[in-house]
């Protein structure tokens, strides 16, 4: 039997060994594990482009250890897109949350999506605008008290929370959608596993890959990170329901 | 490439933007520029360039953000209302100190306005259409050659200083022919290589960073300080004019791009009667040939200056004199059959030689 000591678990070298400004309990740390995880599993690290959003992600060019771009509100899509033009043999991901996402970047997503670009996106859905305290998102769930929805979000007055895995599974242009969570180690896995799939099917020039990942603000949710977790596992997924809403490398 | 093109003023524009190694434009359909976005759409494909019709001006000005960040030669084309909706982007690259080139052929306004000639846009093309404080290089031609010329160099000034530059055209501009000589676009051999761009790091240590927010205590002051540097610069080095009939000038002139066309006609018509008329017409409006105007008042005091606006660039003229100058307006805002002839502006000339 040999004693010899053997790494099993490090720091991506995707990740720049820095301490995030990110609160307890938010997953915003998991998602970027994970992303930088899919950059150094398909060793496309020195040819990876990160397009920065704003929001809690805004940040991401301190926590990476790639080139990125930040974008104004909404449009990283749009920014990707021009980069990906600029560079083709490169791996541009986008990184957005759900404010930026879902209600402002919303043509700029869709069009980007429906045009084909070669892009990998990532959303964090977390149900609220995290960096300015709080506020309803476009996927705030119904009754969900915000800073903006003091009254909880009355669906008659504010509308419903858009799932955008779904939206966007149904355009022509998208080559993959998915939902997933990283609320359990398991989910956390298989959220690693779509996210490198939605990587991969980039560098085969496969079309364009999108995944909402479900996550925690336990900050402007008022929970604790425990709470929080297991809200995600709850109210968000049976809202949000996991699963492919798109793959073109599986579907006829 | 000494022949003589036929060649209308839009299409000039796009011929000197390819001249120039633009390979990537992305546009949005808008009157009176859409010969552009056409002729980009035709020509770009056949050189292996990019060509994207966005959903909106918005995504066009930050598919350029993208493009200009990764190195490219990019370009956006639009008129008013489209300038204000890349208003954002252009103060992020601004910001982040991303060269491209922004095309206005501008309309009057404001709102939707109308479709004719005008040079509304001035203040917002030379102040800055965005939040934040900031300036564009702003290239004025005022002939189809100019379209052609200024569009190429508003590329290699772009590069030279890393920042955004304008293209301010207008309907007339855009939507005449007139003669145009192309000719070989010469690169200049010193432009700063865009070691600073996004390519992905490919073998750098460290990860290339664009961007425009500074969060740590003085970062911020320590960047505006840098780009205002910037701006001083500009106005030392890259200052440009035209200055005509001075030397023995009774009353000066002043105008920029299409209106300066309508001016040269009546100062022509006003030389003719024995009347000593001279002109200044910027070619650079930011940064603005101040001191053409300082020194060109001290002997004569007298300025007229012509605007498709109700006096916008007055303004700047009136901060650039000499002190005891005597600086008067005439200008009509454009809109469908607003635009002044020559002989309108020659009996201005003569009221005002005259008082």
């Amino acid at each position: 039997m040999s004693h010899k000591a053997q790494t099993v678990f490090q720091r991506p070298s995707s990740l720049k060994e820095v301490p995030t400004h990110f609160c307890a309990g938010c997953h915003h740390g998991t998602v970027h594990r994970l992303v930088a995880e899919a950059i150094d599993l398909l060793d496309v690290q020195q040819q990876t482009i990160g397009i920065g959003s704003v929001g809690c992600s805004v940040l991401l060019y301190d926590y990476f250890d790639i080139d990125v771009v930040e974008a104004p509100h909404g449009r990283a899509p749009a920014v990707g897109t021009g980069v990906k033009r600029v560079h083709p043999d490169s791996v541009v991901f986008t990184y957005q949350g759900d404010g930026d996402l879902a209600a402002i970047g919303t043509a700029e997503i869709i069009h980007a999506a429906n045009r084909g670009e070669l892009l990998t996106v990532i959303f964090l859905n977390n149900t609220t605008y995290g960096m300015t305290g709080g506020q309803m998102a476009p996927t705030t769930l119904p009754g969900q008290v915000t800073t903006t929805s003091p009254y909880g979000r009355d669906v008659l007055k504010e509308g419903h929370p858009l799932r955008m895995a779904e939206l966007l599974g149904m355009l022509g242009g998208t080559a993959f959608s998915a939902r997933v969570a990283v609320d359990t180690p398991k989910r956390v896995m298989e959220a690693g596993r779509t996210i490198l799939k939605a990587f991969e099917m980039q560098v085969k020039k496969q079309g364009f890959a999108f995944v909402e990942v479900l996550g925690a603000c336990p900050t402007n949710w008022g929970m604790s990170a425990i709470e929080a977790n297991a809200r995600v596992g709850k109210e968000l997924m049976d809202f949000f329901p996991l699963g492919v809403y798109k793959d073109i490398t599986t579907q006829g | 490439m000494k022949n003589r093109l036929f060649v209308k003023g839009n299409e000039a524009v796009a011929m000197g933007a390819i001249e120039a190694g633009c390979r990537y434009y992305f546009g949005y359909p808008i009157t009176p520029q859409n010969d552009i976005p056409e002729y980009m759409s035709r020509e770009m494909p056949k050189l292996g360039g990019t060509f994207v019709q966005a959903e909106s001006e918005v995504a066009a000005i930050n598919m350029v953000l993208g493009a200009g960040a990764a190195g490219g030669r990019a370009m956006t084309s639009s008129s008013g209302p489209g300038i204000s909706l890349k208003a954002e982007g252009m103060s992020f690259m601004a910001g982040s100190e991303i060269p491209a080139v922004i095309v206005n052929i501008q309309r009057p306004g404001p709102g939707l306005g109308g479709i004719d000639v005008s040079q509304a846009d001035y203040f917002q093309a030379v102040k800055g259409a965005g939040h934040g404080g900031y300036h564009l290089i702003v290239l004025a031609p005022h002939s189809v050659q100019e379209l052609y010329d200024l569009t190429m160099l508003a590329f290699d000034l772009a590069d030279r200083y890393r920042i955004p530059a304008m293209v301010l055209g207008d309907a007339m501009l855009g939507q005449m022919k007139e003669a145009l000589v192309p000719h070989a676009h010469q690169l200049p051999k010193d432009l700063p290589p865009k070691d600073w761009a996004i390519t992905g790091k490919r073998g750098r240590v460290r990860g290339n960073v664009v961007k425009s927010l500074y969060l740590a205590d003085g970062e911020l002051e320590a960047h505006n300080w840098h780009l205002h540097a910037k701006y001083a610069q500009l106005k030392e080095r890259e200052t440009r004019f035209e200055a005509v009939g001075l030397d023995d000038a009774e009353l000066i002139l002043t105008a920029f791009g299409g209106a300066a066309r309508i001016v040269k006609t009546a100062i022509a018509m006003a030389r003719k009667e024995g009347l000593k008329v001279g002109l200044i017409r910027p070619i650079t409006v930011f940064p603005f040939p101040t001191d053409i105007y300082r020194t060109a008042t001290v002997k004569t005091p007298k300025v007229l200056c012509v605007e498709l606006n109700n006096g916008q660039m007055v303004e700047d003229v009136r901060l650039s004199v000499d002190p005891k100058a005597d600086v008067r307006f005439y200008g009509r805002p454009g809109g469908t059959g607003s635009l002044p002839d020559p002989e309108e502006i020659f009996a201005q000339i003569r009221k005002h030689y005259k008082d």
